[in-house]
Parts: structure tokens; sequence; C-alpha cells
């Protein structure tokens, strides 16, 4: 009770509320979340569910425990980060200049715009049967896969940011004497950093979906290979294991993306 | 003595796809150095598209335009224009938004940076120099984005209705300010703005416009007998009135 020392008794008191509130939601989150281990487990021991077929968490622990130690964990989970990671980075990179260049060429915007919107629309997974054709059964096609899933709607969100800037603003950079470059570098593209930072979140996440249709059909090692080949073998706990870790991933890429965000937040 | 600024026959012709208008016809006036004009005139009669072309941001469709005896397109100095609202960049500070057009123009010299520090200081911003803009009041950041224009040290300087976007005491205080900081730099002005009050109070001479195509309908010299003119005193001027409302009936007519 000393942290309330230098507060009014109603501050004090409001304090304790909002930490009592917050531990409650955390308390309330795991349990839940222990509640369903226990009761899958349960279930699956007493044979109320088929353990084969829904696994049990202490099969995917031990089995999990048993793929760290010949190290075929660390394998599938590098091969899977590495192509997500890959693939987003030449997805950024990529949009931003497509999107500099469809700004500073309205004409081209013009002529590109609905072959941008068609190709965004598609169904991505529709592709990845050519791909494997065109590209082999390889990295090459799971990263390239990647790509097509983010790339088309991340080019169009960072190029309609790029042109929602206000034009007195540009207008401004000319009348001190800047040009089409200046008004680039100093007002669109510090302008759309917080929406550019955004669309960096949502695209990572597509670049794992994409990393894992690619890898259902065309790899050799990764966690979607992992789950594809565990549910073919009806090794369900490989499965399980691949859909968790995948999970794991995905949180910890948005969470390190929100923190670059937040620090990008604070110097605005 | 040399115009600052000549104007010959200048008009505009724009196009869209549903045809060709006449925003302005057959402009022509002289402005000396050191005046102070304001255009006034109804809305839509092309005071602004009058202000980009003299801006050089728009080319006019015919006419002559002279600064400083140099047709526009060859002159190379720079000319201040200040818009509505300030547009700072909310991602710089107060101090590197001012720098941003030598920045630009590649005139960030330690002269120059003497000269912001002074106007800084006379200006009642120094101690806000490394503050963002949203952590300014309004009438802070109209100094700011001024700073900002004098700081490439303009002979002209165009200002487009620069206080609208203000609530109204902080507009009498900050066109008070800035008229008498051009006042004693003795910077050539055109103001643009649809307040008559405004215009009025702070020009040496009034030109109105008609509405579209904008042509000039009359021009009035302003002489109040007061000493030490000001923005705001020039509104307790006892022909403050008369000029108001002979201007008044000069656009109004115009709007019918």
């Amino acid at each position: 009770m000393d942290k309330y020392k230098n507060v009014s008794p109603e501050q004090a008191a409001f304090l304790r509320k909002q930490r009592n509130d917050r531990l409650q939601i955390r308390t309330i989150q795991w349990m839940l979340f222990a509640v369903f281990l226990i009761s899958w487990e349960l279930a699956s021991d007493l044979g109320c569910i088929n353990s084969f077929i829904f696994c049990s968490p202490s099969i995917i622990g031990s089995c999990f425990i048993q793929m760290i130690r010949d190290g075929m964990l660390f394998q599938h989970i590098g091969i899977t980060l590495l192509e997500t990671i890959i693939s987003f980075c030449i997805v950024i990179l990529a949009s931003i200049l497509i999107a500099i260049a469809l700004w500073w060429n309205p004409k081209l915007s013009k002529i590109v715009e609905p072959y941008m919107v068609i190709l965004n629309s598609l169904p991505k997974s529709a592709l990845a049967p050519i791909l494997i054709v065109w590209l082999g059964a390889n990295y090459k096609t799971i990263i390239v896969c990647a790509i097509s899933v983010a790339i088309f709607g991340s080019i169009l969100n960072i190029y309609t940011g790029f042109i929602t800037v206000e034009p007195d603003k540009l207008k401004l950079i000319r009348t001190l004497g800047g040009n089409r470059m200046d008004c680039l570098r100093l007002v669109v593209i510090p302008a759309s950093r917080e929406n550019i930072l955004s669309i960096m979140k949502v695209n990572i996440g597509l670049c794992l979906v994409g990393v894992i249709i690619g890898e259902f059909l065309a790899a050799r090692a990764g966690l979607g290979y992992l789950i594809i080949y565990g549910s073919q073998v009806f090794k369900m706990d490989w499965v399980l294991l691949g859909i968790i870790l995948l999970c794991i991933i995905a949180m910890i890429l948005y969470l390190i993306l929100q923190k670059i965000e937040k620090k990008f937040r604070l110097h605005t | 003595m040399q115009p600052m600024l000549e104007l010959y026959n200048v008009g505009y012709t724009y196009h869209t796809t549903a045809g060709e208008t006449n925003a302005l016809d057959n402009i022509s006036f002289l402005v000396h150095p050191g005046e102070f004009i304001s255009i006034v005139g109804p809305s839509g009669c092309g005071k602004s598209t009058l202000l980009n072309i003299i801006a050089g941001l728009l080319p006019a469709s015919v006419g002559e335009l002279l600064i400083q005896g140099t047709p526009r397109k060859d002159y190379r100095e720079s000319i201040g224009y200040m818009l509505q609202k300030d547009h700072l960049l909310e991602w710089r500070t107060i101090y590197r938004n001012i720098t941003l057009g030598l920045e630009i123009q590649k005139k960030l010299t330690p002269e120059a940076r003497i000269s912001i520090d002074e106007m800084l200081k006379n200006y009642g911003l120094y101690d806000f120099r490394n503050s963002y803009p949203r952590q300014l009041s309004g009438g802070m950041r109209q100094r700011a984005a001024l700073i900002r224009t004098l700081a490439l040290s303009p002979k002209l300087l165009l200002l487009d209705e620069p206080f609208s976007a203000l609530d109204y005491q902080t507009r009498l205080n900050v066109a008070d300010d800035i008229g008498s900081i051009l006042k004693a730099r003795k910077i050539t002005t055109i103001l643009v703005t649809h307040d008559l009050s405004e215009a009025i109070s702070m020009a040496d001479r009034v030109i109105v416009l008609s509405s579209r195509p904008g042509t000039i309908k009359a021009e009035y010299p302003i002489e109040l007998s007061i000493e030490n003119r000001t923005p705001r005193s020039s509104r307790n001027a006892p022909e403050f009135r008369e000029y108001f409302n002979s201007i008044w009936k000069e656009v109004d007519h115009g709007q019918i």
C-alpha cells in the first residue's frame, strides 16, 4: 500500500480498483485457458473423445519435447520463419517502391488500377498450383506464394495513403521552392509513416498465411509441411503442435512490429 | 521607382470535361515596394487563382506579369506564400518546420540560423523551438508559419486568407502581430480575404474583384487619419465605416 502514499485517498482507491480489474481480467484469461487444457486432457484420458484423432495436451507436450531433442522442430520453425521474413521484407520494399512509382506518375496509376484491384481480390491460394508448375516444388514457390498473398493489398493501401496527403501541404513545399522529389521526401513519406507501419502489421500475418499455403503444396520442411504431412500419416500430435507453434509465431511477429510501431509513434 | 509587381491584362482560363471556364479576365495593377494590398471579392471570383499565378504555381493564360521588372517565369528569388492553415508538419519540431524552406533551397547557413533565432525571440517562440506543432496554440502556430516564410527573406509576400482558420479573438491579435511585423520589415504584401474589415484594417489599398470571371471592379486607397496605424487601431479610425460601407456595396452588388 506504500505505493499510494503520495496520492489522495480517492486517487489511491481509483488506482487500486484499476489494478484489481486488470488482475481479474488476466486471471480469468489464464483460467479459461487452463480449463480448456484440463478438460481436453481429461476427455481424452477418460475416452470421451478419441485420443488418436483429437490428441491431448500431454501427447502434444511429449511430442514437443521429443522433437526438440532430435532438433527437427528448430528446423521446421526456422524454415517457416525464414521464408516469412524474406517474403515480408520483399513485400514491404517492393510495395513502397511501386507505390512511389504510382504516386509519381498519375497516368501509370490510372493504367494499372483495374489490374491491381482484380489481382487484389483474387484468392491467391488459387495461384499456388500454377506456381509449382512454373517454379518447381521448392522454396522459390513458397516465397512467391507468400508475396502474392500480401503485395497487391499492400501496394493499394500504401498508395492510397500517399494520395490522401493534404494537397495544401504539397502546395506549401512548392511555394518554398521544392520540386516533386522534395514533396515525396519531406511530406508524402513522413506523413505515411504510421500508415506504412500498420500495413506492415497486417502484412506479416498475410506473409505467414502465404508461406503455409506454399508449404502445404511444395515443401519438404517447415511448419506447413509438418501439418500437412502429419495429417496424411495420421500423426495428429504433429498437426496440432504445428498449429500451436504457428499461433505463437504469428503472435510474436505481431508483437515485435507493434513495439517498432510504438517506438516510431513516440517520435511524432 | 521600380514597381514590385506589375500585371498587364492577366487572364486565366481552365478546362474541365464540363467545359471551359474563364476565371480571371483583364487584370492589370501595379504594386509598389513596401505596399500592402488587399484583394476582396465574392467567393469564386478567382482571388486565390490570382495569388497562385503571382506565386508561379499556375501560368497565366494571357497577359504579362513582372516582378521587379523581370517576367514571372524568369524570376528566381523566393516569394513568400501563406495559406489558410499553417500547415506545420506535425512530425517536425517548430525549429525544423521553420528551416524547411531553407533546407529545400540549401540555404541553411549559420547566418540564416542567427536570423531565425532572432525572429523566434522577437515573436515569442524561442522557448517553443523544440516543441511539436500540436503543443502550440493557433496563434503561435500561425506565427511559426510566418517565420518559416520570412526565413527565406522574400521581398514579396502573398497571404491567402491566412487568419480564417483562427477564432475571432485570436484572429484580431494575429492580424495585428503579423501586420506590424510586415510593416516593420517593409515587405510588399498581397492579402486575399473575404473579411472586409480585415482587408481595410491591414491595407494601403483595397482591390475589389467582380464575380466570375474576376475583373477589377474598383480600387480604394485607404487613408486613415490616425497616428501609428496598426490593424487594430485602424478599426477605430473615423473613416473606417465609410470605407467598409462603400466596399461592401461593391462586393455585395457583384454577388446578385
